[in-house]
C-alpha cells in the first residue's frame, strides 16, 4: 500500500473527481481523517494474499438475463415534476464547458 | 517530396454500434429512434435512486453474433462501472465492460486493400442520453444552457475496437464499410450512420518513415459518415505531420471533427487526465455464455459478406481486379449479390451482371426502388443478345423498378421493340441512299463510317434500330454490292 | 392488552377474525406516534391519511369476505431509503428533500400486498451511513429506552419506532450492521437476511454488494413472519436468489445443535455486554445446545475491508445526486460549478467523508492495493466462516460491543466505525445474521445477542433466536409505557 498520508493536493484532486466543493480547511481535515482510516486499513495491506480470488458478489449466480420484451415507461410529466428545471419535455441544465 | 511521402499514418478505429433490440440494455423501455423527448424512460434508464439493471438476453445474443462474425473468441465477461460526471449520463457512471469484455482477438479482412485488420475487443455497454446545447453561438463552448433527453440512455451498444492496423484514410473507410456490411448482415444493427446507429471514433498518429517509434495519437470524435471519416483522418494526419516537421510534439488529446470547416479542433478539457475509477458493477452478475448459447447464435448467423464475396469472386473465374472488388463490395453492402449470381447462373457474362448490379441496381436501391432478380436477368438477357442497347437496358430497368411488370411489357412501353430484319434492311437502303457520298467512301473501305450510318439510322427510326443488326446488314450490303 | 403492545401476528389474526378493525389498529398506533414521537423523532414522515385510507379499504375487503393477506391491518414503518410512489423519499439527506419517486420498491409492494399498512417513513443516518442516526440530514432520533442516548443506526428510526410501540413491524436495511446494531441498542429483534434473499429494487443503494433489507419486530416470530413476506424472487433485481423463506419449524428448539462463539468478536466488548453473552450461552446450553469457542481469523480484517468496499461503491452510487434530474440543485456558472455546489450543500459531513474515501480507494494507482485487496479479504472471510460451519450449525456473538451511547459521545469517525465490528463480517460474506434482545446490560440499557448462520440457513438462525428469546429477561420498554393503562386506545 502507498503511504498512509494523503496530501492536501491529493485531497483536493479527489474532491474534484467526486465533484465536491471543499474549502482549504476542509481539505486539511479530510486529509487527516482519510489518512487515519487508511492507516487502520494497513492491516490488510500487510496480508500476503496474492492469488486469492476477489469476491465481487456474495452470490455466485451467472447469466441473469431478462427477455427482450417491452414494458411500460414512466409518465414524462411525473418525472419532470421532480426536476429542478425543465423545458420542452427535457431536463434543463446550466451550460456545459468544453467537457465531452 | 511531399509531407505525405515522408510519414506513415497509423489509424485504429473504435466503432459504436447500436443494437436492434426491442428494448434497452437493462430495462424494458422501447429501443426506438425519434420518439418525443423523455417518453421512453423508466427508473432504470433514468438512473433513479433505488433502480437496478437487468441484462437483456437479446443484446447478449447480438454481441455474440458480432463476435462470431468478426472471428473473435467469445468468453466470460464482467460489467464494470465507468465513473465520470456528465449530464447525459443519468447515474454519472456508464455500465460497460472493461477488463473482461465478451469478445476478444478477432479480425476483419479488407478485400480491396488486401489486408487483415485485428479486432482487439468487442464489448457491450449502454448508450448515454442526448444533450442539446442551446445558446447564442450554437456551439458546445459558450452555450447558455443545455437540454437533456434520456430516450437514448440505456440503448444497447457494442463497441468494436480495432488494432491500429490501418495506414490510410482509404483503409479506414474500407474497414468501416466492410464492418458495417458484416454488422448489418448479422441483424444486430441497422447500421444507419446518419441516425447514429453506427458511430466512429478514430485514433490517428503519424511517424516519420524509417523510424520505429510510433507517434502520439489523437482521438477524433463526431465522424458521422464515411466521407467525414476519410476527410478527418487526412486533415488530422497532415496537422500532426506539420507539427512534427516543425520540431513540435503532438499532444495526446481528444479532437472534434467539424464537418463544415473541414478541421479537427481540441475539446478543451479542465480535466486532462481521466480517472474513470472502473470497478465491477455490483448490481450485475458475471456473464458466461455457455457453449450451447454460442452455438445457437452461430447456427442462426446468415452467410456473411466475406463468404458472399468469396462466392462472387469465384463466379468471376479468377482474381477480381480492384474495380470489380469495389463493385462486389457495393453489391454485398446493398444485398445485391443474389442478383449477380442469378444472372451468372442464367449463363450471362459475370462482368456485365456485376456492373449493372453495382451501378444501375445500386442507384435504384438508393432511390428506394426495387426490381426482382428475374426481371434483372430478363433485361440482361435482352441486352446480351443485342435486342437492347446498353442505354435501353438501363432505361428498362428503371421502368421496371418503378412500375413493376414483365420485361417485354417494359420494352414495348418504352418503344424499344426492335425492328424486324427486313425493316432494318430497308433502313440500310434508305440511309445509304440519303448519303451517297458517305456510302461511296464506305464502299471504298472507310469502315469507321459505319458509325455514321448507325447514327443516321437511329435518328431515322427514333432509336429503335438494333445497332448490331444494322451493322451486319450494312456490311452485307457492301459485300453484295462489291461481289 | 393495549393494541400497541400486540404482536403483528396477533393483530393480523384479530383483524381477519373481525375482533379488531384495521382502522382501530391504525388509530391506536397513530395516537401513540402523536403522543411520543416528538421526543423520539423516529419518523421523517407519518403517513396518517394514507394509512387511514388503506385501513378502511382493508376493513371493507374483510367485510366483503376477500382474502387480505397474512399481515392484514398490521402497521409497518419503512426506512426512508425505500421508495413508495408519490411519497417523499429522502434517505435523510437534504440533497433528496422533496423527491417523490415515481415508483414503489419491491419490498414495499410485497408488504402492502400482504395486507400491511405503511404508517410512515423512518429516520436514518444520511444514506444509511452511520451507527447512531446522528448523521440524519434533518434531526437525530432518540433511543426510546433512554432519550439521552442514540438508537444506533443507520436504521435508528425503524428500530426506535418498533421499540417505542409506534408500530409492531418495520423495515430496515443493513450494509454493515445497520439493522442489527440499532436492534441491539433499542432492545428489539432485527434480522439481516442472506444477500439476495430480499429484493433491493427500490432500496436507495449505499453499497450495492453489501446492502440487504430485513425486518424489525418485538418478537422473533414476528420478524420471521415479515421475512417470509418479503423474501422472494424479483426479476427486477439481478442478484435476487429466487428463493423464499419458510418460517415453519423455527420453534423446534436447539436440542443437539452445535453453536460456536466467535472469538474475534469478543475483543473490546463492555463488561455488561460480555455478561449478557455469558447468560445467553448458559441459556442455550440449558436448552440442549453444545457451545464452544471458535475462531474466524479473517473476521478481524472485516472492518478494514468494509471501510474500503462500502465507501468505494457508495462514491459511485451517490454520483447521481448531481442536481440534474431530481432533488436539490444549487445553480452555478456552468454544469461543473452546479455539481460542485449542489453536492457540497446537499451532502452531510459523513457522506462526503465516505465519498472521498471511496473515490480515493478506486482511483488510479490505488485500486489493487485498496479495493482489490479488500475484495480478496471477503473471500478469506467467507472461507473462514465456511470452515467454522463445518463444525457448527450457527455462531453467536455480541451484536454490538457496547450498549447505546449518549449523543455526541463518539465524534471521531473511527471510534464510531468500531460499533460495527461484530456485524460487518456477515455482510462481507453475504450470510444472514440477526440480533435478539437479551439485556439489560450497563445502565439498564438493552443489549442483543447476534446469531449468525450460513447462507440461506435463516431457519437455523431463527431457531437459535427463538431459544434465546424464550430465556431472555423481560423486554425493555419506554418510560411512558411502564405507567399502567397508557397503552394507547385499547
Amino acid at each position: 500500500m502507498s503511504s498512509d498520508q494523503i496530501s492536501r493536493d491529493e485531497t483536493l484532486h479527489i474532491a474534484h473527481l467526486a465533484r465536491l466543493a471543499i474549502t482549504d480547511e476542509e481539505a486539511d481535515l479530510y486529509s487527516r481523517q482519510l489518512s487515519a482510516v487508511l492507516a487502520h486499513a494497513r492491516d490488510i495491506g500487510a496480508l500476503d494474499i496474492a492469488g486469492v480470488e476477489p469476491t465481487m458478489h456474495a452470490v455466485s449466480m451467472r447469466n441473469v438475463m431478462r427477455e427482450d420484451v417491452v414494458a411500460d415507461s414512466l409518465d414524462r410529466e411525473e418525472v419532470l415534476a421532480s426536476a429542478p428545471s425543465s423545458e420542452a419535455g427535457m431536463f434543463l441544465v446550466p451550460r456545459i464547458m468544453g467537457e465531452e | 517530396m511531399s509531407l505525405e511521402d515522408k510519414y506513415l499514418i497509423t489509424v485504429g478505429l473504435e466503432v459504436h454500434c447500436e443494437l436492434r433490440t426491442a428494448t434497452k440494455l437493462f430495462c424494458g423501455c422501447a429501443n426506438v429512434f425519434g420518439s418525443p423527448p423523455n417518453t421512453n424512460i423508466c427508473p432504470v434508464c433514468l438512473g433513479l435512486p433505488g433502480a437496478l439493471p437487468v441484462l437483456n438476453r437479446r443484446a447478449v445474443e447480438y454481441a455474440i453474433a458480432i463476435g462470431l462474425a468478426l472471428n473473435c473468441d467469445v468468453r466470460r465477461s464482467v460489467f464494470a462501472r465507468k465513473n465520470y460526471f456528465y449530464p447525459d449520463m443519468p447515474k454519472d457512471f456508464q455500465i460497460s465492460q472493461y477488463d473482461e469484455p465478451i469478445c476478444v482477438e478477432g479480425y476483419l479482412e479488407l478485400p480491396v486493400a488486401g489486408k487483415r485488420v485485428g479486432i482487439v475487443r468487442a464489448h457491450i455497454e449502454e448508450d448515454t442520453g442526448k444533450t442539446t446545447h442551446v445558446g447564442s453561438s450554437g456551439r458546445i463552448q459558450g452555450a447558455d444552457f443545455s437540454l437533456v433527453d434520456y430516450n437514448r440512455s440505456g440503448i444497447p451498444l457494442v463497441e468494436i475496437v480495432s488494432a491500429p492496423d490501418m495506414e490510410s484514410a482509404e483503409e479506414a473507410r474500407e474497414y468501416v464499410s466492410e464492418l458495417r456490411a458484416i454488422l448489418v448482415a448479422t441483424g444486430a444493427t441497422d447500421g444507419k450512420m446518419e441516425e447514429g446507429s453506427l458511430r466512429v471514433d478514430a485514433n490517428v498518429s503519424v511517424h516519420r518513415k524509417g523510424t520505429e517509434e510510433l507517434g502520439t495519437r489523437c482521438e477524433i470524435k463526431n465522424l458521422n459518415s464515411l466521407r467525414s471519416l476519410g476527410r478527418a483522418i487526412q486533415y488530422e494526419a497532415r496537422r500532426q505531420m506539420e507539427i512534427v516537421e516543425e520540431g513540435g510534439r503532438v499532444r495526446q488529446q481528444t479532437r472534434h471533427w467539424n464537418e463544415d470547416q473541414g478541421v479537427t479542433s481540441s475539446l478543451r478539457s479542465k480535466e486532462e487526465a481521466n480517472d474513470y475509477r472502473y470497478f465491477p458493477e455490483p448490481d450485475l452478475v458475471p456473464l458466461e455464455p455457455s457453449s450451447e448459447m454460442v452455438e445457437l447464435v452461430r447456427a442462426e448467423l446468415p452467410v456473411l459478406p466475406p463468404a458472399r464475396r468469396a462466392a462472387l469472386s469465384d463466379l468471376a473465374g479468377g482474381k477480381p481486379n480492384r474495380s470489380e472488388l469495389e463493385q462486389i463490395g457495393t453489391c454485398i453492402g446493398l444485398d445485391l449479390d443474389g442478383f449477380v449470381s442469378s444472372a451468372a447462373e442464367a449463363g450471362l457474362p459475370f462482368k456485365l451482371a456485376l456492373s449493372r448490379a453495382a451501378n444501375e441496381l445500386a442507384a435504384l436501391v438508393g432511390a428506394g426502388e426495387a426490381l426482382s432478380p428475374e426481371a434483372f436477368v430478363g433485361v440482361l438477357k435482352a441486352e446480351d443478345s443485342g435486342r437492347l442497347s446498353a442505354t435501353q437496358a438501363k432505361a428498362v430497368m428503371a421502368w421496371l423498378a418503378e412500375t413493376g411488370g414483365a420485361v417485354e411489357e417494359a420494352i414495348s412501353a418504352l418503344g424499344f421493340v426492335g425492328l424486324s430484319d427486313d425493316e432494318v434492311g430497308s433502313l440500310v437502303d434508305r440511309v445509304t441512299a440519303e448519303h451517297p457520298n458517305e456510302w461511296g467512301r464506305y464502299m471504298a473501305g472507310e469502315n469507321q463510317l459505319a458509325g455514321f450510318f448507325i447514327g443516321a439510322a437511329m435518328k431515322a427510326s427514333g432509336g429503335k434500330v438494333n445497332g448490331r443488326v444494322f451493322s451486319a446488314l450494312l456490311a452485307g450490303k457492301r459485300e453484295s454490292a462489291q461481289s | 392488552m393495549a393494541i400497541v403492545d400486540m404482536a403483528a401476528r396477533e393483530i393480523a389474526s384479530a383483524v381477519r377474525n373481525r375482533e379488531l378493525s384495521a382502522t382501530e389498529v391504525v388509530e391506536a398506533h397513530l395516537s401513540e406516534i402523536s403522543a411520543h414521537d416528538r421526543e423520539v423523532a423516529a419518523f421523517l414522515l407519518v403517513l396518517a391519511d394514507e394509512a387511514r385510507h388503506r385501513a378502511r379499504s382493508i376493513d371493507e375487503a374483510i367485510a366483503r369476505g376477500e382474502e387480505v393477506g397474512p399481515l392484514a391491518g398490521v402497521p409497518i414503518a419503512v426506512k426512508d431509503n425505500m421508495t413508495l410512489r408519490g411519497v417523499e423519499t429522502t434517505c435523510a439527506s437534504r440533497i433528496l428533500a422533496g423527491w417523490r419517486p415515481p415508483y414503489t420498491a419491491t419490498v414495499v409492494q410485497r408488504v402492502e400486498s400482504a395486507g400491511a399498512i405503511v404508517i410512515g417513513k423512518t429516520n436514518l443516518d444520511e444514506f444509511a451511513m452511520g451507527s447512531s442516526t446522528e448523521n440524519s440530514g434533518f434531526f437525530p432520533t432518540r433511543n426510546p429506552i433512554d432519550l439521552s442516548r442514540v438508537p444506533g443506526g443507520s436504521s435508528g428510526g425503524s428500530a426506535a419506532a418498533v421499540a417505542a410501540r409506534f408500530t409492531p413491524l418495520a423495515l430496515g436495511s443493513d450494509t454493515g450492521g445497520s439493522i442489527r446494531q440499532p436492534a441491539s441498542l433499542c432492545g428489539v429483534v432485527g434480522a439481516k437476511p442472506t444477500y439476495g434473499l430480499v429484493s433491493r429494487y427500490g432500496l436507495i443503494a449505499f453499497a450495492s454488494s453489501l446492502d440487504q433489507i430485513g425486518p424489525f419486530a418485538r418478537s422473533v416470530e414476528d420478524a420471521a413472519a415479515l421475512l417470509s413476506v418479503i423474501a422472494s424472487r424479483d426479476p427486477m433485481d439481478s442478484t435476487s436468489l429466487g428463493v423464499g423463506f419458510d418460517a415453519s419449524g423455527i420453534a423446534e428448539g436447539v436440542q443437539g445443535m452445535r453453536i460456536g462463539v466467535v472469538e474475534e468478536m469478543l475483543e473490546g466488548v463492555s463488561s455488561g455486554v460480555a455478561s449478557v453473552l455469558d447468560s445467553a450461552i448458559a441459556a442455550l446450553e440449558a436448552a440442549g445446545a453444545a457451545i464452544e469457542r471458535v475462531s474466524v481469523p479473517a473476521a478481524r480484517y472485516g472492518l478494514s475491508a468494509y471501510y474500503l468496499i462500502a465507501p468505494a461503491e457508495a462514491s459511485s452510487n451517490l454520483a447521481r445526486f448531481d442536481g440534474v434530474r431530481y432533488g436539490l440543485r444549487v445553480e452555478g456558472e456552468d454544469i461543473t460549478e452546479t455539481y460542485l455546489r449542489t453536492r457540497e450543500r446537499g451532502f452531510g459531513a459523513e457522506v462526503k467523508r465516505r465519498i472521498m474515501l471511496g473515490t480515493y480507494a478506486l482511483s488510479a494507482g490505488y485500486y489493487d492495493a485498496l479495493y482489490g485487496k479488500a475484495q480478496q479479504v471477503r473471500t478469506l472471510i467467507a472461507r473462514d466462516f465456511a470452515a467454522a460451519y463445518e463444525h457448527f450449525d450457527a455462531l453467536i456473538s455480541p451484536t454490538s460491543p457496547t450498549v447505546a451511547f449518549r449523543f455526541g459521545e463518539r465524534s471521531d469517525p473511527l471510534s464510531m466505525y468500531m460499533s460495527d465490528v461484530c456485524t460487518i463480517p456477515s455482510n462481507l460474506a453475504g450470510h444472514p445474521g440477526m440480533s435478539v434482545p437479551f439485556g439489560p446490560a450497563e445502565n439498564g440499557m438493552p443489549a442483543g445477542v447476534q446469531v449468525l448462520a450460513p447462507a440461506l440457513r435463516e431457519g437455523v438462525m431463527f431457531r437459535v433466536a427463538m431459544a434465546l428469546e424464550a430465556a431472555a429477561s423481560e423486554a425493555a420498554v419506554p418510560e411512558w409505557a411502564k405507567a399502567a393503562g397508557s397503552g394507547g386506545a385499547a
